[in-house]
């Protein structure tokens, strides 16, 4: 069966669509969230989307394998706030490990299924790594703009134990995504690199996708993307990309931009358009697939898909529009400086 | 096919990617608690603040990479890293450029690595402590992406040989690219600098062990770079800073030749190479090289020579030895230093070598002023150097031009074939457009494009387009720059623009003037005129600009890259359109500032009416002056009076000051100038939201002001300055207008004697006083004309601040960015015949040295900028004033969307 890396050679791969969206056409209630085992939790859980892959992994797989069946060839785990950290909203933080180790369980078990179907078309699992609800180059008070509410330590560790859930539950692929801070991916990258050289595992591929939240076409901690980049290039990633925050037709110059700058591959999955006045997104799956296809005619990815918004139906379509099309060629890393 | 090549990239919030041609890349020393006393007592104390500051000045003043380094034994340096390094990172002017993170405990460096998000460079890890420590160190550097300096240090000691220091590093090397996985251009080399002409003789060939290690590490590891600190050369002539920058600039001469890629330098200290009295550079040469140093010869000689430097204290000698070079050298001398006195006998004397007058012009003259435009654009002379050397030029241009036409009639008369057709050097059109009066930056743009050889048609202020567009037709010219101050000549630019496509002129258009921008430039002028439109920042941008405008092999490349630059701005403006949230004008109205009028009496003025004041003292208006604007008009950027002590421009800024002030008691003793000033206050009345209306004793007069219409936070009024003026009660409200006159005739004298520099010193000169002067009225009727304030301590720099009470906004300003309210506040003054001002078609006040504003005296008034507006507001402001929804749109143009 070919590998990741060889099958990039060949054409562009997609990747999945919005989770969370999927889960809300469930319409679960308190109950739903909490199942049998935390029913008697002593906090609200409604919302802990990352927990359904404990309480209720048959709608998560269920989702995966839409996603699958649309043509998704990397999917994502259901693990975006599955951190000590993030999971403090909760009051969670002792279920993060396992909540990694279920959501890489969920995906892998629907990616085997489909695999198995057709080897032909292998599919991989992507454990994602969220940003987290704090930040450690932005001081959340503004009186006193050099505190921080979180150390680069805490952070690190709060990843490493992510990493560990995920690289246990089988993942192919270490995602480390939607990143607004720098800084934070910094000590994802560090734990990732940490974890593999504390176990003596062999790495595991990395994709890195940053996240440009406006039209100043800068990073909320301020980053040009080109900075960006170079602050990340490190990991020694499989793909760089962009993906969140904005839609495909505003997400356009910036991923030509990093795809004129990258050494490694190109990713890019936005979100369905730009959220209406009700927060809802509406751009029509065609219309992100057409915004795209436009990208893979002029050669700037490898990877695409989507972000907040987007469903099987978006992913159909943006498969359907780029399969015509070559991939991104690597650039040539020139050996001399002149 | 796309590719990349192994730069050295690294990042603050902006990328920094050194390729060959970077040439040497300064990174600031000064926030170094070990090199910086200033900084470590600021740290020492606990006052980041100003340690900030510092930082920023070594951002200002060119630093690439900033140096920090906490290793005090009286500081907890992790934790005093950790501090400056969070705060530094929410001043983006300054966390745009990437850290060097300087300590030689590890935990400190690690403690600066966790708060960075751009790529920094470690400095430094090395051998030291063994293989096995090292190792786990760049490990550590790795996982956070920084590229690291490696000391030349093993478990034996510091090398100091050329031998032992190459060793080390290609050890390093192996173990970084092959155990750690080191990327080659993310290693680093320190070979080690040390202190030369120490008296022992083994240190003699410590420089020449440097260089010349550097060349062989280079050779041998071609990707790796070469760093330093370099002031240790020269440690031991430490208080003899002539000697040591002397020092410096040879070691870093041959050094930067070698190989060297970056250093830690006080930029602001060294000396131009070529510019070191030449027994000074030969003794730094030998010592530095290692010549003629047997039994410490050449460093006794070294020695000697400073001991007679420092005799001379700081009395300054005039070296004259200049005066018996070649006459082409002595053209370059007189030129690259600015000197007048012996210019005009020089250029005779060229004359009568060469076999034509332009044979002068264009050999010897071209070439010195080639080594200004080198210099300048390497950064090496700053623009009052540079506007010098035009002095000297144009004087020497004006001892031949007789003989240039003398010669041009005499070939026509002898009707030499061929002459007529001589393509001359390429043609610049300067030009301030209609309406406009301000010229000084255009004047130094011209000056800058000058030097640089271009043959500069300016054709002055207030020029309609017409004017510009046949002149560039006759004259053939090869670049139009446009030029301009206030908010309405914006729209002129793009009437220009607009004419050039009419006409299918194919020149380039260059815009610039304090209120043109990158992004006016791109949304508004370039999809005008399609055969380029460029932004040009500032005088120095101006002539790469040109340049690359004027060079076949650029241009198209050129301009295809400011296309794009622009589109995308243009792109990015679409897109922010929509970003800020807006009232409606109704909303905005009933978000008004609510003062506390019930416990608010206002005070009645001494008088009401004009009070006119002719001829004031010039020398007590000159008390009030703000420097800071004065320097920023010569492109000189930073705080007065810390600008004349800064590092790196301090000493030329402290000549323009000092030549400044010398012009400056002359105006005054021989009153080059008057002074002109009215204030008036009247009995007024808030009559509606926006509306005040103005007792003016014959007749009731309507001002109208404009509201800020973007959503603000919670509990913060949508301002507007009609907020500041009772509503019921009897209220006043108060103006001013002040001229400085008589400045053209003096102007001209000094054009008729190519004096740019004196004439811009001048014209800035005249801008100030007139601030000053307005600076000035506003004190005396607050404490005075209006008595507002009893007792007013305010310093001159408090003054600069705004701390006063009460306001003074400018129409067409901020607060009030309607220009046509001008015709109702010259009214009230009494017009052309009180003020001495003419307003021009665009509201310019005509002499360009006036200002005019209205007074508020309430308390809470405060200065603030009304923003952009919406349609609704336009239409009822345009009802207000009975303007048509056109016109108002022209005239408001600036804040709508």
């Amino acid at each position: 069966m070919k590998t990741i890396q060889e099958l990039l050679k060949e054409r562009i791969l997609i990747i999945d669509g919005a989770m969370g969206t999927m889960i809300q056409r469930h319409k679960l209630q308190e109950a739903d969230y909490r199942g049998d085992r935390f029913k008697d939790w002593h906090t609200d859980v409604k919302g802990n989307n990352d927990l359904l892959s404990i309480t209720q992994p048959g709608i998560i797989t269920g989702i995966h394998k839409q996603y699958l069946e649309a043509g998704a060839d990397i999917i994502e785990t259901n693990t975006f706030s599955s951190t000590t950290i993030a999971q403090a909203d909760y009051d969670m933080q002792s279920l993060a490990y396992e909540m990694n180790v279920a959501s890489a369980n969920c995906a892998r078990a629907a990616a085997d299924e489909y695999t198995k179907k057709d080897p032909s078309k292998p599919r991989f699992v992507a454990g994602a790594i969220g940003p987290l609800n704090k930040t450690l180059s932005l001081s959340p008070d503004v009186n006193n703009p050099g505190f921080r509410a979180v150390s680069f330590d805490e952070v690190a560790t709060a990843y490493y134990e992510q990493v560990k859930g995920l690289v246990d539950g089988a993942v192919d692929i270490l995602l480390v995504e939607t990143i607004f801070d720098t800084l934070n991916a910094k000590a994802a990258i560090y734990a990732i690199k940490k974890y593999f050289r504390d176990t003596g595992k062999p790495e595991l591929p990395i994709m890195i996708s940053g996240t440009i939240t406006d039209a100043s076409g800068r990073t909320l901690s301020g980053q040009t993307l080109e900075a960006f980049y170079i602050s990340v290039m490190h990991a020694n990633p499989l793909s760089v990309g962009l993906n969140c925050a904005l839609g495909a037709s505003e997400m356009r110059p910036h991923i030509e931009e990093l795809s004129s700058i990258a050494s490694c591959y190109t990713s890019a999955y936005p979100n369905a358009g730009l959220p209406n006045a009700f927060g809802e997104y509406d751009e029509q799956p065609s219309q992100t697939a057409h915004i795209i296809e436009e990208w893979a005619k002029e050669g700037f990815v490898n990877i695409v898909g989507g972000c907040c918004g987007t469903t099987p139906d978006h992913i159909k379509h943006i498969a359907e529009e780029v399969k015509g099309f070559k991939p991104r060629q690597l650039p040539v890393l020139e050996p001399a400086l002149v | 096919m796309n590719s990349i090549k192994p730069y050295l990239r690294l990042s603050g919030l902006e990328p920094l990617i050194i390729r060959p041609e970077t040439n040497f890349v300064n990174v600031g020393e000064r926030t170094n608690v070990t090199g910086s006393k200033k900084f470590a007592r600021l740290i020492r104390e606990g006052q980041y603040e100003e340690a900030l500051s510092v930082a920023r000045q070594q951002v200002e003043n060119g630093a690439q990479v900033l140096d920090v380094n906490m290793d005090d034994a009286l500081l907890d340096g992790v934790k005093a890293m950790t501090t400056f390094l969070n705060l530094l990172q929410s001043e983006p002017d300054i966390a745009r450029i990437p850290i060097m993170i300087d300590s030689s405990k590890f935990e400190i460096i690690e403690a600066g690595l966790k708060c960075i998000q751009g790529k920094c460079i470690v400095n430094s890890i090395s051998l030291k402590e063994g293989e096995a420590k090292f190792i786990e160190q760049a490990f550590i550097c790795k996982s956070f992406g920084a590229s690291v300096i490696v000391m030349a240090f093993d478990e034996a000691g510091q090398a100091d040989t050329k031998k032992r220091k190459t060793e080390i590093c290609k050890r390093a090397y192996t173990i970084l690219t092959e155990k750690v996985g080191y990327h080659p251009e993310d290693i680093i080399f320190d070979p080690n600098i040390f202190a030369i002409a120490t008296g022992i003789e083994e240190h003699n060939n410590y420089a020449v062990d440097f260089i010349e290690a550097t060349r062989e590490i280079k050779q041998l590891m071609p990707l790796t770079k070469v760093s330093g600190g370099v002031s240790n050369v020269s440690f031991s002539f430490r208080g003899n800073d002539h000697v040591r920058e002397a020092i410096h600039s040879v070691f870093l001469y041959h050094a930067i030749r070698a190989g060297m890629d970056m250093g830690i330098v006080n930029a602001g200290q060294l000396v131009v190479y070529d510019e070191i009295e030449p027994t000074l550079k030969q003794l730094c040469e030998d010592v530095i090289l290692n010549h003629n140093n047997d039994n410490n010869e050449a460093t006794e000689k070294l020695i000697s020579f400073a001991e007679t430097v420092k005799a001379k204290g700081k009395e300054n000698v005039k070296d004259e030895s200049w005066r018996s070079d070649a006459v082409e050298q002595r053209l370059t001398h007189s030129l690259v230093n600015g000197i007048t006195d012996y210019i005009e006998a020089d250029t005779e004397e060229a004359r009568q070598k060469y076999p034509r007058p332009l044979d002068v012009i264009e050999g010897p003259l071209m070439d010195g002023m080639n080594v200004v435009g080198d210099l300048f654009g390497a950064g090496k002379m700053f623009l009052p150097q540079v506007v010098k050397s035009a002095r000297v030029m144009k004087k020497a241009v004006a001892v031949l031009t007789p003989y240039i036409e003398q010669e041009k009639l005499d070939r026509q008369a002898n009707q030499e074939p061929g002459s007529v057709n001589e393509k001359g050097p390429a043609k610049i059109l300067l030009a301030t457009v209609k309406g406009d009066v301000h010229d000084i930056g255009k004047n130094i743009v011209g000056v800058v494009l000058g030097c640089n050889g271009y043959d500069i048609i300016d054709l002055g202020v207030m020029v309609p387009a017409e004017k510009i567009l046949e002149t560039a037709a006759k004259e053939q010219v090869d670049i139009i720059g446009l030029s301009g101050l206030i908010t309405p000549s914006l729209d002129e630019m793009v009437h220009v623009a607009h004419e050039m496509k009419r006409r299918d002129m194919k020149v380039p258009l260059l815009i610039g003037g304090a209120t043109t921008s990158r992004m006016h430039t791109a949304v508004k002028i370039a999809p005008q005129y399609d055969d380029g439109v460029v932004h040009v920042l500032d005088a120095s941008r101006s002539v790469t600009v040109a340049g690359s405008l004027l060079s076949e092999d650029q241009r198209g490349g050129f301009l295809q890259n400011i296309k794009v630059e622009y589109d995308k701005l243009r792109e990015d403006f679409g897109n922010k359109r929509t970003a800020k949230q807006f009232l409606t004008f109704a909303e905005s109205q009933r978000n008004a500032a609510v003062l506390d009028w019930n416990n608010f009496k206002p005070v009645k003025p001494a008088f009401t009416g004009t009070k006119i004041f002719d001829n004031y003292s010039l020398q007590e208006i000159s008390e009030y002056i703000d420097w800071q604007p004065f320097f920023i008009a010569w492109e000189m950027h930073g705080k007065f009076p810390q600008i004349l002590s800064d590092s790196v421009i301090g000493k030329e800024a402290t000549k323009l000051y000092n030549d400044a002030n010398e012009l400056l008691q002359k105006i005054i003793d021989e009153k080059w100038l008057s002074a002109r000033g009215v204030v008036g206050f009247w009995e007024a009345q808030k009559t509606s939201p926006d509306t005040i209306t103005v007792n003016a004793g014959d007749s009731k007069i309507d001002l109208e002001f404009l509201r800020q219409q973007v959503k603000k936070a919670a509990g913060e009024p949508n301002l507007s300055l009609a907020d500041f003026i009772h509503p019921s009660a009897t209220d006043h409200i108060g103006a001013f207008a002040v001229t400085i006159q008589g400045i053209e005739e003096h102007i001209k004298r000094f054009e008729q004697n190519h004096d740019d520099y004196n004439k811009i010193i001048l014209q800035a000169l005249a801008d100030r006083l007139a601030e000053a002067f307005a600076e000035l009225l506003h004190k005396r009727t607050r404490v005075e004309f209006w008595g507002y304030v009893n007792d007013e301590q305010l310093s001159n720099e408090q003054l600069i601040k705004e701390e006063y009470t009460g306001i003074r906004p400018a129409p067409g300003y901020p607060a009030c960015p309607d220009h046509t309210e001008k015709h109702k506040l010259f009214r009230l003054l009494g017009g052309e015949k009180n003020t001495g001002i003419i307003l021009t078609e665009s509201l310019a006040m005509y002499p360009a040295s006036s200002v005019c504003g209205w007074y508020f005296a309430n308390p809470v008034s405060k200065y603030f900028g009304v923003g952009k507006i919406g349609q609704d507001q336009l239409q009822d402001y345009a009802n207000r004033k009975r303007m048509s929804i056109d016109e108002m749109t022209r005239w408001l143009r600036p804040v709508l969307e």
